[in-house]
């Protein structure tokens, strides 16, 4: 069974960390991951970093610029993940966008990802009907969850054709902004993590956008089933480097 | 063959809305409504109007007679750059505030590489009293200060993209962002024939109104509606997709494309994307485009901030693919020579990027009695400084 699923399955809350692969150092990818899944940490998304990343805020885009000149690419990525699943056992989850994978070939990445121990992708620029068009065939061919984004904004029909289309979580974008730009929940927030969970989705659903702390994590997980924080921890990796990760899970629980 | 957009926004193989589930509820009610909006009799009699009270159309097929004799073919020039503003631009961004203000939207943003379509957007916003922010990479706003006291005196707010490469790519991709972060009250004027889908088939519409005119002009002039060729020049491609428009499907027309090749197309420095790109997707839609191997977007370089951009409308990318167009791409130096030549042939100074499409005869020789339209896109006030520094004209 998919890593994913099972994760999903446990009794808790999850709590899932993305980082940009190749940032602050090209060849940290793999002491991150490890590093996180021995604080306790229950899914990792590893990003690919690309040029021109438009749904993210300046954090995420300032890692990615750095990954790249750094010298990451798609082929790197791999190469570092390659023995990966020798120590690590938590869900890994490949977030990036649709170029890179594009280029490299939907079906090589695909089964490069199955070789690896990659349980699902996160592509934010992939939209719905391409998927379905003409993707997801290869998608479950190599065993791998596509995860979809859902946000304030979604239509309830659009997010019950997304719930269909989805076979292992749905990403649940806190508010309607880019990654990394809003400061806390609020009374909005609230009222459609309350208006999500009373659609009784078949999918669990996992808030990103704006996590950063443990208030921020209580909230978000009071209905949903997890929460994923991304630029906290980069910035976080920006002012303490790779060697403190255990401090920054403290922070939020 | 059809050459126009099928509904879902593919021309061909290229086209799409490749866009994040953030931006799905905008550009679905841009797309539900958008065909029925403009074919409102009440629409495009306000459009008609104001193209003609406001931006001074129809804009004049003027035959180019020592043009014509140096080159030994007919030549006519569509002179857009006679509109106000100076450019093809504002016929895009006085279709589209008018959109804008039926969707109901308060708050309009733009991206802008050269000024033009920032200004453009700026004008419109003025003339209807609506909240303006205009995104222009850091780079561009200090080669082209004239037209951001522009936009600043026009009432709009000027953002610099400071990501990236700090040019159009990048104040494309903050205007998205703006989009993502404003969904609700932000119509988002989108300058090109590029973005997802109905982008590239409503700016076409919108800017088509140069080929419908040409038709008739041109009938006026030579007892015909269709020329030999068609030419224009191809940042993202708006001018040359509104030139082109009422052509697509007579087979008789020639169809002629011309990019920058900046420094020249192998040198590592230019802007020719059907000669460097591959199909991925940029900014909402899969089209030709200049990247690497593995599929990050390369920096562009032209001697024009307007052609300085990475990819090619989607329309344009199946006129390149499937052969309906000639594509040719002309040096900086080529299109300066060229502009030059116009300036002191014809007396009309050209805009750099306009430059580009004059360069034609370098690389191809018509016939005597073919009778060629060249778009006129833009006039050069703007690019007197770029002018000056070139031909060290102080």
């Amino acid at each position: 069974m998919n890593r994913i699923t099972t994760k999903l399955e446990e009794g808790k809350k999850l709590l899932s960390i993305y980082f940009t692969a190749g940032y602050p150092a090209l060849n940290d990818t793999v002491k991150i991951i490890q590093d996180i899944e021995k604080n306790g940490v229950d899914m990792i998304e590893i990003g690919l970093p690309f040029s021109d990343p438009l749904a993210d805020g300046p954090t995420i885009q300032e890692s990615s610029t750095a990954a790249l000149k750094n010298g990451m690419t798609t082929e790197i990525l791999f190469k570092q993940l390659k023995d990966i699943r020798k120590s690590v056992s938590i869900p890994l989850i490949i977030m990036g966008y649709f170029n890179p994978m594009l280029q490299y070939g939907v079906e090589a990445f695909c089964k490069k990802c199955q070789e690896i121990g990659i349980d699902g992708l996160i592509l934010p620029d992939l939209p719905l009907d391409v998927y379905q068009d003409e993707y997801e065939a290869i998608f479950k061919k190599y065993g791998l969850i596509n995860v979809f984004l859902i946000t304030p904004q979604t239509s309830n029909t659009r997010i019950r054709q997304i719930d269909d289309a989805s076979n292992g979580f749905i990403y649940m974008v806190s508010s309607a902004s880019v990654t990394g730009s809003k400061s806390g929940f609020g009374q909005e927030q609230e009222s459609y993590f309350e208006r999500i969970a009373a659609m009784n989705l078949k999918n669990p659903q996992i808030v990103g956008f704006g996590i950063k702390d443990e208030e921020t994590f209580q909230q978000a997980t009071k209905t949903a089933k997890g929460a994923i924080i991304g630029s906290a921890f980069i910035k976080y990796l920006t002012a303490n480097g790779t060697d403190k990760i255990a401090e920054f899970t403290k922070l939020i629980r | 063959m059809n050459y126009n957009a099928d509904e879902k926004g593919y021309y061909g193989e290229f086209g799409g809305a490749f866009i994040p589930e953030m931006l799905y509820p905008n550009v679905e009610e841009l797309r539900e409504n958008y065909l029925k909006l403009m074919y409102e009799d009440s629409f495009q009699k306000e459009f008609n109007q104001l193209l003609k009270d406001y931006v001074g159309r129809p804009s004049p097929l003027y035959f180019a007679k020592r043009l014509s004799e140096k080159h030994g073919c007919k030549i006519y020039l569509k002179r857009e750059d006679l509109n106000h503003t100076g450019a093809h631009k504002i016929n895009n961004t006085i279709g589209q505030i008018l959109m804008a203000q039926k969707l109901g939207k308060t708050r309009i943003i733009a991206e802008t590489g050269a000024g033009q379509h920032g200004v453009a957007t700026a004008t419109v916003c003025a003339l209807m009293g609506m909240e303006c922010i205009v995104y222009m990479g850091e780079i561009d706003i200090a080669r082209q200060a004239p037209n951001v006291a522009r936009m600043k005196m026009l009432g709009a707010e000027v953002r610099p993209a400071k990501s990236g490469s700090r040019t159009l790519k990048d104040a494309t991709n903050e205007a998205i962002r703006d989009w993502i972060n404003n969904p609700v009250d932000t119509h988002y004027i989108i300058g090109s024939a590029i973005g997802p889908h109905p982008y590239p088939d409503m700016v076409t519409r919108f800017q088509s109104v140069i080929s419908e005119e040409i038709k008739w002009q041109l009938k006026e002039h030579e007892g015909r509606e269709n020329p030999d060729y068609v030419v224009a020049c191809i940042g993202g491609g708006s001018n040359a997709a509104g030139t082109y428009h009422h052509f697509l499907h007579e087979p008789e027309v020639g169809i002629i494309a011309v990019e920058a090749a900046g420094k020249g197309v192998n040198s590592g420095e230019s802007a020719a994307t059907s000669a460097l790109g591959k199909v991925g997707i940029i900014h909402g839609c899969k089209t030709m485009l200049m990247q690497t191997t593995d599929g990050q977007i390369t920096e562009p370089y032209s001697i024009s901030a307007g052609l300085d951009y990475p990819g090619v409308g989607p329309m344009h990318s199946h006129l390149y693919k499937s052969g309906r167009a000639e594509f040719y791409s002309a040096t900086d130096d080529e299109a300066m020579a060229a502009g030059l030549e116009l300036s002191q042939l014809e007396g009309i100074i050209p805009a750099i990027e306009t430059g580009h499409a004059f360069a034609i005869f370098e690389h191809k020789k018509f016939k005597k009695d073919d009778v060629v339209v060249i778009s006129l896109s833009g006039r050069g006030d703007k690019d007197l400084n770029t002018y000056i520094d070139y031909f060290k004209l102080a």
